[in-house]
Formats: structure tokens, sequence, C-alpha cells
């Protein structure tokens, strides 16, 4: 399996952790992997991205453009953002829900959500919208949002890791008392998937 | 042998762990923060750890602990590495006993610096060698073959990973525990014509490096890390070093003919295997990121063997002179020199405008209060306000906008001292971080006092060290190893400097701040205000805050004075995002109708 994935969002969206989930999970599997992140000044706020490349002859963890086979955005501007990334008949999975720049608030200039994800209609084939509005509030909380789209990916079969696989990694990297939480997430997730697919 | 899934930082710990290290010091800064913080958390045995308050003090410790024979790690940014510059010329012709291996991060683009420096530069300037790792696993290998070479020739020697190294991940083979080296250092031995610098030993130490590095670069033309990957037919070739490397070798994947030259030593420069190298091409590519040192090299070696061969890079304008390079870059960059076509297409042409998000201070940052609370006191007061390195250089943002000058680590002390002299009615600020202020602000402000300077050093004393990831430093009073020991006190030490105005607020009083600002700015001399409140990102927020919406006016004084992330308009009301809050309370403070509420503490 060769696979070269994509996460990005807004710094403190939790990026970092569904990376790791990822990596440690193809790992496991007995493949290679590398992967890379931003680290740093751009945590607080700015935007960030981690690459995971999976499979033989890889030479590093930066992904080239149009060779992205899945892009996972937290944020739909981000989503534009790295669709430079994405293979012509890439996936890309996007939370609808927009995160307000600052500086969008101070200056009140406009920023929607709405259009990025009109504008990624018009460009990508297989695109996934998923509704984290409402998947956190059943959720309970926005912390799980990173679980929550790894769970869409992984239930749209095109991340190449399945369900248990994910739940096992979650019970290795995260904290026992986030377990049921994180778990209620990939439920979420399914339940998602399976009425988008009917 | 291991498989362990880590990160590049990780990896050079683990490296040096297996090499038997001993001793390790050096001080936060991105990109190369996690290789002391690893060592700290996996050490085994008795190694010793620290968090120096400065690069120059890691690196005297690191002399004195290899002196003695120590296998020692000294940990820096490349702009760290300037304020160890000092000792680091010395060392070099004092020389070491133990292994002495200095880590030292570049960061090209810059992605988190004030500089776009190229450490193979400084190596070769200070005569120490420098080795390039282009990948982490090669990280990993290459400073247990450091702290060899470190030790075969007696010279403290240079790892140079730049930010894609140190902050890439890769499934690593490492050695276990029982595969570790044991390393028994074998004390310090008194011998005044090794350990003591005086301009005789100077003179026959530099014959003896300048000898040493001839030496040193016939045995870098064998060592594995430098490498010719041949191709049939060649006429071009491509040399390049660290993480680009990995980029040329991807767009190689799919071209033949180009002869390939790995640089993993810098310095000194592996000259016959170079030459071997030049053989028979017409034309080279260097690439590499920050200076030309690989062209430069090139160029010199064709000049003395007179090679005719045209070098392309930096220099010639065929690769760009700053900045990161990228897969992409690099393929545009072959392919040009290949003469071979690469369509480019703007994917994003017609994209609508994509949000900007440059980094801004936390929801609930204390020194967002700070900023302000000056501000306001200093409104329409003839006033300039020095920054200095850390999260506090965000208050350079709107609305804010409260960081007029922001140069290195400590310089906002002196640049305030210097822009009063020139200008003596305005009122001169210098803002702080505690962990700078331990770093390289006291002297600063010594000087200012001694020299009867008329300003204000604000402290921005959040109790950590936020930017790099919460170190622990002087004022915290617990080290890397966590010991629990005396906190330096930041206040006590102004006063024993002689100040006699130190005033300690919280912040997040608004009106007392203000007034304490506005009283503390007239007076004369140097003093000094210390805001205190710890980073939030550590410490356990308050429950949310919220607006009273029938009570809001509307005027959005809290969004346009405050730039806080917590605040937002929805559907023309002020709103508070309940999942970035912390309940600072500042934004009700601003508030003209005290619309907005809530903010108790947490159980």
């Amino acid at each position: 399996m060769n696979k070269n994935i994509i996460l990005c969002g807004v710094g403190g969206q939790g990026t970092v952790l569904a990376s790791k989930l990822i990596s440690s999970v193809a790992m496991e599997k007995g493949l290679l992997v590398m992967s890379a992140e931003t680290i740093g000044m751009s945590q607080r706020g700015g935007s960030v991205f981690s690459h995971i490349r999976i499979g033989e002859g890889i030479q590093t963890p930066m992904i080239g453009e149009g060779e992205a086979d899945i892009i996972i955005a937290f944020e739909p501007g981000e989503a534009v953002r790295m669709l430079p990334y994405l293979k012509a008949d890439g996936q890309m999975i996007v939370s609808a829900k927009e995160v307000m720049p600052v500086m969008a608030t101070l200056t009140g200039s406009d920023y929607h959500g709405r259009e990025m994800l009109d504008y990624l209609a018009s460009k990508v084939t297989n695109l996934v919208v998923a509704d984290t509005e409402d998947a956190c509030q059943k959720i309970g909380t926005t912390k799980a949002l990173n679980v929550f789209l790894l769970g869409v990916a992984v239930f749209s079969g095109s991340l190449g890791i399945t369900e248990d696989e994910l739940k096992e990694m979650i019970r290795k990297k995260v904290p026992e008392k986030f377990h049921e939480l994180n778990f209620k997430a990939l439920d979420c997730a399914k339940d998602y998937r399976k009425k988008e697919e009917m | 042998m291991q498989k362990e899934y880590l990160m590049g930082n990780e990896a050079i710990a683990m490296g040096a762990i297996a090499a038997g290290v001993n001793v390790a010091a050096g001080y936060p800064g991105t990109p190369s923060t996690e290789v002391l913080e690893t060592i700290a958390k996996r050490r085994t045995g008795d190694i010793y750890v620290e968090w120096s308050v400065n690069e120059k003090a890691a690196l005297e410790l690191g002399a004195g602990a290899a002196y003695s024979g120590a296998r020692v790690l000294v940990t820096m940014k490349q702009v760290g590495l300037n304020v160890a510059a000092d000792p680091l010329m010395s060392l070099e012709y004092i020389g070491v006993k133990g292994g002495l291996v200095i880590l030292v991060a570049d960061d090209p683009g810059p992605i988190s610096s004030q500089t776009e420096q190229d450490t193979r530069t400084f190596a070769a300037f200070s005569k120490v060698p420098c080795f390039d790792p282009s990948s982490v696993q090669e990280a990993y290998e290459m400073v247990q073959e450091a702290f060899a070479y470190s030790e075969k020739y007696h010279t403290p020697v240079f790892l140079r990973p730049t930010t894609r190294v140190c902050h890439g991940y890769a499934a690593v083979d490492v050695k276990g525990p029982g595969e570790y080296e044991a390393h028994c250092p074998d004390g310090f031995v008194r011998d005044t014509k090794r350990w003591v610098i005086f301009p005789r030993l100077s003179y026959q130490n530099h014959l003896k490096i300048e000898e040493r590095n001839v030496q040193i670069a016939d045995d870098f033309s064998s060592y594995h890390r430098n490498k010719i990957v041949e191709a049939k037919e060649a006429k071009k070739g491509v040399v390049t070093s660290g993480v680009s490397f990995t980029y040329v070798a991807e767009t190689l994947k799919e071209i033949e003919n180009v002869r390939l030259f790995k640089v993993g030593t810098p310095f000194p420069f592996p000259e016959k295997m170079a030459v071997e190298f030049l053989t028979g091409l017409d034309e080279v590519l260097c690439i590499e990121e920050l200076d030309p040192v690989l062209e430069r090299e090139m160029l010199r070696i064709c000049g003395k063997y007179h090679l005719p061969v045209k070098i392309c890079g930096k220099l010639s304008y065929h690769v760009k002179q700053a900045g990161e390079n990228t897969r992409l870059s690099v393929k545009q960059n072959i392919y040009e020199f290949l003469g071979m076509q690469i369509t480019m297409q703007n994917i994003l042409e017609d994209a609508p405008n994509l949000p900007v998000r440059p980094p801004v201070l936390c929801a609930g940052c204390p020194h967002r209060a700070s900023f302000y609370a000056v501000k306001q006191a200093m409104k329409g007061k003839k006033s300039v306000f020095c920054g200095d390195i850390g999260c506090y250089t965000l208050g350079n943002a709107m609305p804010l906008d409260m960081v007029d000058t922001c140069l290195c680590m400590g310089a906002g002390i002196n640049i305030a001292q210097g822009i009063g002299k020139v200008e003596p009615d305005t009122a001169c600020f210098a803002f702080v971080g505690d962990s700078t202020f331990f770093a390289s602000a006291i002297t600063g402000i010594v000087n200012a006092v001694y020299n009867q300077a008329n300003l204000t050093v604000v402290i921005l004393d959040n109790s950590t060290t936020a930017m790099t990831g919460h170190q622990p430093h002087p004022g915290t009073g617990r080290t890397m190893m966590g010991e629990i020991v005396q906190k330096v006190n930041i206040e006590a030490v102004l006063r024993g400097i002689g100040l006699e105005v130190v005033e300690t607020v919280n912040p997040f009083e608004l009106d007392k701040a203000v007034q304490c600002v506005k009283e503390t700015a007239v007076r004369p001399g140097v003093k000094a205000i210390i805001f205190k409140s710890p980073c939030i990102a550590v410490t356990r927020p308050n429950q949310a805050l919220y607006v009273k919406e029938d009570a809001c006016i509307h005027c959005k004084k809290c969004i346009h004075e405050l730039g806080c992330p917590a605040i937002l308009l929805k559907d023309g009301q002020v709103n508070i995002d309940t999942s970035l809050c912390t309940g600072c309370g500042l934004c009700g403070q601003v508030c003209p109708v005290h619309s907005i509420t809530g903010g108790d503490q947490n159980e």
C-alpha cells in the first residue's frame, strides 16, 4: 500500500494527534512510514499541516504538489490552501465549519466557509463534506473533532485503516479518560457515513 | 535493533544516548528544543541534562565536561550559536578530550527564526567540522559517528539538521539499551599548556588545526555519509546535502544520466571525492538551502584542479537565493538544468480569497492584558515600545500594535536606552519575558542603570518559557531533571542591580495595572514593572465568559481593542467562543456597559 495523506487545519485543532494515530497504525502493520508537521509559531492559531507518507521507496515525508491521495481538512479555507497537493482522483474530506481568523473579525472583512466549500465542489470529484458542527454537538465537545474526521476517512475506506486498528491505537496513544469520548466520535462518524451512503 | 517511530530531534537524542553521552545542556529554540527534552525523558544511567540560562552557558559547561573526558551534547538553534560564538571560537583552538557534539538546528524559510544564517558557513569560519544529516534515520546514526570523530581529532563538531529533519518523523532502527555504548569520563587532568588559551598557544594550535582539517577532509572522502551515485554516460551532475538530498532523490527517480553527489560533511569538504565526482562532467547544479556552501566549494575545487565544469546554483541565479527548498522548487531547478519541460499550472488561480492566519496571542494570554494596560496608560504620550524574542513578539499584531522594535534575545533593553539618548522626551519601554530576562536581559539592565538611562523595563512574567513549549527556567524553581530548587527571584535581582522602583502587578487587574504604568513611567532613571500572571496554556482556565445580548450596545470595543481569538461576530452580534475562552475577564473590564460576564473559577 502506498499512500500520501495530508491533514490540515488551524493551530489547536488536533491535527498532530490525528497524524500520530495514522502513522502509528501504519507502523504497527509493518509498513514504512514518514511524516512531517508544522511545529512552532504557527501553532498559535496559524495554518498548520501534517504530511504522512506510507509505503516503499519514500525518501522524504514531504508530499509534492499533485501527489496526495487523501487530504483531511479540518477547515474549509485550509482545504482550499492545500488543494494543489491533491491528486487528480484524490479524495478530499473537509469539515464544513469555518474557523474565523482574528483578522477577519477585526477588519470586518468577509470570510465564509460556504464559499470555500462551493469552490472545492467545483474542483474535487471525490469530495466529502462533513457536518462537524452537528457531530461535535452530538459528541458533546469540539475536542474530538480530529478523531471524528479520522473516522469519516476510515469509514470512507480510502485511508487503508480499519475501525478496530484505529480504536486500538487510541487505546495506546490517548490517555484513558478520553477513550470513551473518542470512541463516541468514531461512532458518530460511522452513523454519518451510513447516512451519506443511503 | 528495534523500530521506533521518532521525530528527527528525538532520534538525535536517542542516538546520543546510544553513544553513551554523559552530559547534555542547551537553551530551547525552535527547531532544536525536543532533542534535550527527549534526553531528559529517555535518559538511562547517570546522564546529566540541563536547560542552561543561555547557549553560552551551555557550551561553557559542555567544554568543562568534555575537558574532563565526558561525552557531551550541547543543543541550540542557529541564532543561539551567535550567543555561544565567543566560547566556540576559542574552544576550537583548545580542543576537547571527551567527544563534544554541538547540535545546531538551522531554519530555512525562516519558519520560526530571526535569520537565515547557515551553520555550515559558521563551521568553516570557526574551523569546526560539520555533519549535515538528510533524514531522521541518518541523524540517529550520524550523531553517534560525530562523537567518534570528535574524539579521534580532539575537536568539537557540529551536527546541523534543518527544520524538516528536526521535525520530520520516521520509523527508525534504534539500538536497545543493551547495545548502548558505556562511556566513563576519567576526570580533569591539570595541564596549563593544554587548557589555558594564550596568544602563543593559539598560534601553534592554529597551525595544527589547519593541518588537521586537511586530514579530516581526506578522511571524509571515504566516509560513507558522503557518496557519489553514478549514472551511465553522465555529462551533468547534481550536488546536494541535507534534506535537499531527499528532494533531489525523489526527482531523480524518473531521470537517467545524472550523476549525484550527496555531501554529508560540508566542512571540511571531502575534496578528493568531489574531484572524482566532477571529473568528466560538463555541468553541475548545486541544490542546497541557505548559503551557497557546496557551490563555493565546487567553484574552488574546479579552480584548484583546472576542471572545465560549469557550476550552477545560487551564485549563478539558477536557484533562488533565500527561503526553503520544496519538492516542487527542486524539481523545477533540476528540470530547467536538464532543459526538460515542466508544466506548471496555478490550480488556485480562480480560488476565492483565502483567510490570512498570522499567529496570534492565545485567548486568555496575560501578555494581551499587559500590552493593553501600557497602551492605555501611555495614550497620547510620546512613547516607544521595544519588544523582544518570545510569544510576546506577537504583541506587534493589530489591534494591540505594541512592538516597535525586535532584534534578538535581550536586545530590547539597550535599544530602548539608545532611542532615549537620541530622543530624551520619549518615554522608552522595553518588554522582556521571564526566560529571556534570565537568558540575556540582566547585563543590559546593568548597563542601563550604570549609564544613567531613562527607561521602563516591563517584565512579562508568565512563569515559563512559553514559545518553545513550556520549559522551566531559573525563576520557576524546577530543573529539567525534576528537582525542586530555590527560585531566582526577578524582583530581588532587579533590586540587587540597584533599581529603586520595581512594581509587581497582575495585568488582569486592568485599572490597577494602568495606574501603575502611569505612575512608574514618569519616575526618573531605570524602573521596572513585573506583570505577573501564568501562561494560560499551563494553567487551569476559568469558566468561559458570555455576552448578555440585551445589554450589549454593539460598539465592538472588545473586538477592536483586544484582538482576542475567542471574541467573534456571529450574525452581527458579539459572541464568545466557549471552546477558546479561558475566562480571563479582560474583555469584561474593557466593555463600557459591562455586558460581558461569567468567568467564575472552575471547581
